[in-house]
């Protein structure tokens, strides 16, 4: 297909393209890394991870009505006050589940499973009886929309753009948080062994609350980033399910590392593939690969060797 | 919480309210102008749910599930209409009675539901589906119980059934004016294509692949992609886009995909001013979610669209946004679920008889004079005769009609030449 | 070895009374069709209570099993309906109705064998089940499990569920394959037919509880249940742990399959729907919430929850959804043992005083497996 254009034509949209695999896999770490933490550090699957995005996407969209409403002035930069919010509202609301559900089943990791899934059915209703099932709209100021000419030929979008800076700066954040500070140290302690972690005074309740209230509140931030590229309805998280799952469980899911080597590696192929084949195709070409290559290594790309 | 109308929680909290208030408000309407009402025995011989002064009707969409973002709308219309004929005097002489059901945007459910509505409720009459799958997948409860099914959704053909009413255009209808439009006032001759992957956009980019390569002189296409529902990145296809530089792109993306879309499309660079695109999936339903900035100036190719000028569309629009809320929007498939209940009301009338056999009978040559699109007929095929119309998108969500066919177009479920 | 003690016995009576009496009395045609729909989720709750409830390994794909065996038998039904004479508008008359949609010309060579029903039946049972060996041989020979091995098995879901509505030439895609008519000329539309698929579901759903109970009371069925609670001195006793998971999870698959093919008759349809994620997990909540050790619990919680289920949003279609999430929760949370639990701690008691007779003859097995299985869910 790629004959019959000149050197310059496929100079540019290679480049574009290659910017394309960068913001996919920007997106996919920014979908999967809350679900990594809270998977990695606790080891309790959040089944209502697309619902907490969704959640932090309608932050943002009610802090979009209102700064029109009370701060149009203002309305350039509400997107960056509806990304604290909705990570601080997401993050409220995974505490509060820790504390009213999931704590009451660390013992059983599996049932932390149902349990949150049937959270996610409460959820989706919720937002159905307060905003409705249709799509919301989420306006963008101007300034957020559209693509930078880099040259003449070469356009990048916007939206890409924020999303690759913010993924960048959740993920070292994450980074510092867990193996830079003493508050991470903490986290992996729990991890490595709860009941020596408690026997040497680390108070692991609360430790266990605020890494899921940390994965939601990264999850609300994703919902909120996700509005400048996708769509914002109750079931709108189960658009992103799919994908987190499968690069978490292809990352390995003990480790961060791992899910980001993943993400990596499912995006470059993925949007290498659409390229030359349709996205269908390319899509079923990288499921059917993940599988073989899950066949071959059950235990993901990273293992983290823990003594059972 | 100064200014109701832009506080966004008051606002959803009256559009909630609203719709609690309308239901029992629509059932306690004075039963004024009776009809002359026919006794039951004569209209009803099949045991359907018929008294002295009601009729029983379903509706089965999806109000749960990924689906319901799309018929939410649908119901909203029947329900309307339904409103509206009761007000008028009901279906001979008879107050029509709702039961809904919830098809959970599950294709199994749908079956359920429907034999539910039909063997255990013995529903006169069913307005709903919104998806082909839903569509098959009640298609033979449908017949096994010979119910009656009025089915507002445009879609790919290849069907007919004596048991249902198709109120939406089929794919030849919606999709050939439309090519031919953008042709002739555009010059296009490049055309890409594009999809969600099933059977709808499939059939549809299939037709019109046929139409631009056999019937429209020195046309060709250069692309063709499809992409699984719920697909959410589309940078990758964009390029592709990019490089191919169609005159037209003819996108057939459905559901949150397509919000993704029309997103990166603009956050790609490409104006939709400047680059043709025509779609034949997004109503202005689906604006609200795209956000008309990101969609003003492509083109959709459809039956209706909310801005119509005649007068019974500005009788329709206000009295559904009063019932729905000042802020709904009404999509193409909106005002064709609004049909189902008026078509089913003429029909019985003409029959004389709520019996499906002699519904069925009476269905092919029923006019409907007080379509917000217009004027519809009902043609031997179980479909309807309708104009099909361009519209631009604007940035404030709506369509600009820019054409519509002079006649009715003729529907054709089994065309020649385009299978 | 006694393999049914009286009250095992007792209980499996009323069982089948119900099934094959009660219901069948008692409710109309159109709801027993929906029950007998139901009942083929029976066939793979009772696998989940071997492989989760006693071998603590938590499938969440066994709506893959379920779907593949439902699409066996949907085409070899879908091969039946398109005869060339039924078909002849299609381009190509004599393929199933979505290939000629998809412009395919031909029927595609790993079609041809569905022609044959015997091949199609050995077909429901063996593809399920080679799919679960296949997957347990990688996964369990490298020791992976626990809520690792639940989310691999749901990717499986996802990925198959893609797979299928992609590759819709093949498959029917979203669509999947509608319009079943008749299986051999016997028209399977009918209420009379649907009543003897009823009854042929029942007695198969029994004869399966029969079957899993007697895995369950064999030496092997007490070796799934210490791996579960001590997998390590399982495997120092000198049993291969990955041998009997395997086993169990094949097991499991093989009894989803027939679910399928039964659920593909009596619906007279099979979709992707069933294979996802969503169905998946569902399955799972009905064996969590009938008890997901006893088998004949489960079978009851199964039934409940679709009931209850039709009931709560044919009453409240806006809300059903958090009668339904709120359901789960408090079953994991409150009840874990489910049904079965509540029955054991508060019935069974009082049944032994009023009828002493039927704790005589009790099988030595039995404490062991009915254990209150807290430690179950954790490798």
């Amino acid at each position: 297909m790629l004959a019959g254009y000149s050197l310059g034509e496929l100079g540019s949209i290679m480049a574009m393209q290659g910017f394309a695999g960068l913001i996919l896999f920007s997106v996919f770490v920014l979908m999967a890394l809350g679900l990594a933490v809270i998977f990695g550090q606790m080891g309790v699957i959040n089944m209502a991870h697309g619902e907490f995005m969704i959640l932090g996407a309608y932050v943002t969209f009610l802090t979009s009505k209102l700064f029109t409403t009370y701060l149009p002035q203002a309305f350039g930069v509400y997107f960056f006050v509806a990304v604290v919010l909705a990570f601080i509202v997401a993050g409220a609301l995974g505490m509060l589940v820790e504390w009213a559900l999931i704590r009451r089943l660390y013992k059983r990791p599996l049932d932390t499973l149902l349990a949150t899934w049937g959270l996610s059915l409460i959820l989706q209703q919720v937002y159905r009886s307060i905003f409705g099932a249709r799509e919301v709209g989420v306006d963008q100021p101007d300034w957020m929309m559209g693509a930078m000419n880099i040259t003449n030929s070469i356009q990048i979008p916007i939206n890409g753009l924020i999303v690759m800076v913010l993924t960048t700066f959740i993920a070292i954040g994450v980074y510092l948080l867990i193996f830079r500070m003493g508050w991470g140290k903490q986290v992996r302690a729990v991890m490595a062994n709860r009941a020596m972690a408690g026997a040497v005074g680390i108070d692991t309740e609360r430790v266990d609350r605020i890494t899921f209230g940390l994965g939601c509140g990264i999850a609300g931030i994703a919902g909120s980033a996700f509005t400048m590229i996708g769509s914002t309805s109750p079931t709108a998280g189960q658009l992103y399910i799919v994908d987190t799952f499968l690069i978490v469980v292809f990352g390995g899911a003990a480790s961060l590392a791992g899910t980001i080597a993943s993400a990596f590696a499912i995006s470059q192929a993925r949007s290498t593939l659409e390229f030359f084949l349709s996205g269908s195709m390319a899509q079923v070409i990288v499921l059917l690969a993940v599988i073989a290559i899950l066949m071959i290594r059950p235990q993901g790309l990273f293992v983290l060797k823990v003594r059972r | 919480m100064s200014d109701d109308a832009h506080a966004p929680h008051s606002l959803f909290r009256r559009r909630l309210m609203q719709g609690l208030v309308a239901l029992p408000a629509a059932a306690m309407l004075p039963r004024a102008a009776w009809a002359a009402s026919p006794a039951t025995a004569a209209v009803n011989t099949t045991g359907l749910a018929v008294t002295d002064d009601t009729v029983t009707v379903g509706i089965l969409h999806s109000i749960t599930g990924t689906m319901a973002i799309s018929e939410t709308g649908s119901v909203e219309a029947e329900k309307l209409a339904i409103a509206q004929i009761n007000e008028s005097g009901g279906v001979l002489g008879r107050q029509i009675k709702i039961i809904q059901e919830d098809g959970a945007s599950d294709w199994p459910n749908f079956a359920e539901k429907a034999k539910k509505l039909l063997a255990s409720d013995h529903c006169a009459a069913v307005f709903g589906c919104w998806t082909s799958a839903s569509r098959k997948a009640v298609l033979p409860v449908f017949e096994q119980y010979n119910g009656m099914l009025y089915y507002p959704t445009f879609y790919e053909g290849l069907e007919q059934s004596k048991n249902v009413i198709y109120t939406g255009q089929e794919a030849t209808q919606q999709i050939l004016a439309g090519l031919d439009w953008v042709n002739r006032t555009k010059g296009s001759k490049s055309f890409y294509l594009l999809g969600s992957d099933y059977i709808w956009p499939r059939t549809s980019n299939k037709i019109a692949r046929k139409h631009i390569e056999a019937h429209l002189t020195g046309c060709k296409v250069v692309g063709e992609d499809y992409f699984p529902l719920g697909h959410t990145q589309f940078n990758s296809v964009i390029n592709k886009i990019k490089l191919t530089k169609p005159d037209v792109i003819y996108a057939i993306i459905v559901g949150g995909s397509n919000v993704a879309f029309y997103k990166q499309l603009n956050a790609a660079g490409i104006d939709l001013s400047k680059q043709t695109l025509l779609t034949i999936s997004v109503t202005e339903d689906e604006i609200v979610g795209i956000g008309g900035k990101n969609i003003a100036g492509a083109f959709a190719c459809m039956k209706y669209f909310e801005s119509l000028k005649n007068p019974n569309n500005e009788k329709f629009v206000p009295a559904f946004q009063k019932m729905w809320g000042a802020n709904t929007v009404i999509g193409d498939v909106t005002q064709a679920a609004y049909l189902g209940p008026w078509l089913w009301k003429l029909t019985a009338e003409k029959a004389g008889s709520f019996d499906i056999d002699k519904i069925v009978a009476a269905s092919p040559g029923i006019e409907f004079k007080g379509a917000p699109e217009g004027y519809v007929r009902i043609h031997e095929n179980h479909h309807l005769w309708s104009k099909t119309r361009v519209g631009k998108a604007l940035v404030n969500g709506q369509y600009e009609v820019v054409y519509e066919t002079s006649d009715l177009v003729q529907p054709n479920p089994f065309p020649k030449g385009y299978q | 070895m006694t393999f049914l003690t009286r009250k095992d016995m007792l209980w499996f009576v009323v069982l089948a009374l119900v099934l094959l009496i009660v219901f069948p009395l008692g409710l109309e045609t159109f709801r027993l069709n929906l029950f007998g729909k139901y009942l083929t989720y029976g066939f793979v709750v009772l696998g989940l209570v071997l492989c989760w409830g006693d071998a603590g390994i938590l499938s969440l794909g066994q709506g893959v099993f379920f779907g593949l065996g439902g699409y066996c038998m949907a085409m070899f039904l879908k091969l039946e309906a398109s005869t060339p004479a039924a078909t002849k508008i299609q381009s190509t008359p004599g393929i199933p109705d979505f290939m000629d949609w998809n412009q395919l010309t031909a029927l595609p060579a790993f079609w041809q064998p569905f022609h044959s029903l015997a091949f199609s039946l050995v077909a429901v049972v063996a593809v399920p089940t080679l799919l679960a060996f296949g997957i347990g041989l990688a996964m369990f020979t490298r020791r992976v499990g626990g809520t690792y091995f639940a989310i691999i098995t749901q990717a499986f879901a996802a990925i198959l569920t893609i797979l299928i509505i992609g590759q819709q030439g093949y498959t029917g895609g979203v669509n999947g394959m509608t319009d079943l008519r008749t299986l051999l000329g016997w028209d399977i539309r009918t209420d009379h037919a649907k009543m003897i698929l009823y009854f042929v579901n029942a007695v198969l759903l029994l004869g399966a509880a029969l079957l899993s109970h007697v895995v369950r009371r064999s030496k092997l069925g007490r070796i799934l249940v210490a791996m579960r609670d001590k997998e390590d001195r399982v495997r120092f006793s000198g049993y291969n742990v990955a041998h009997f998971k395997i086993f169990v999870f094949c097991f499991a698959a093989a009894l989803a399959g027939v679910g399928g093919a039964m659920f593909t008759l009596q619906v007279g349809f099979m979709s992707p729907s069933f294979v996802g994620i969503v169905p998946s997990i569902e399955l799972v909540i009905y064996c969590a919430v009938g008890g997901r050790t006893s088998l004949l619990g489960v079978i009851y919680g199964t039934v409940l929850v679709c009931a209850a289920r039709a009931a709560f949003s044919e009453a409240m279609p806006q809300l059903w959804l958090f009668a339904m999430g709120s359901l789960f929760i408090l079953v994991v949370v409150a009840f874990p043992t489910g049904l079965a639990g509540v029955y054991r701690t508060y019935l069974d008691p009082r049944l032994d005083r009023l009828l002493p007779w039927l704790g005589r003859g009790r099988a030595p097995t039995t404490a062991t497996v009915e254990r209150p299985m807290h430690a179950a869910a954790m490798e």
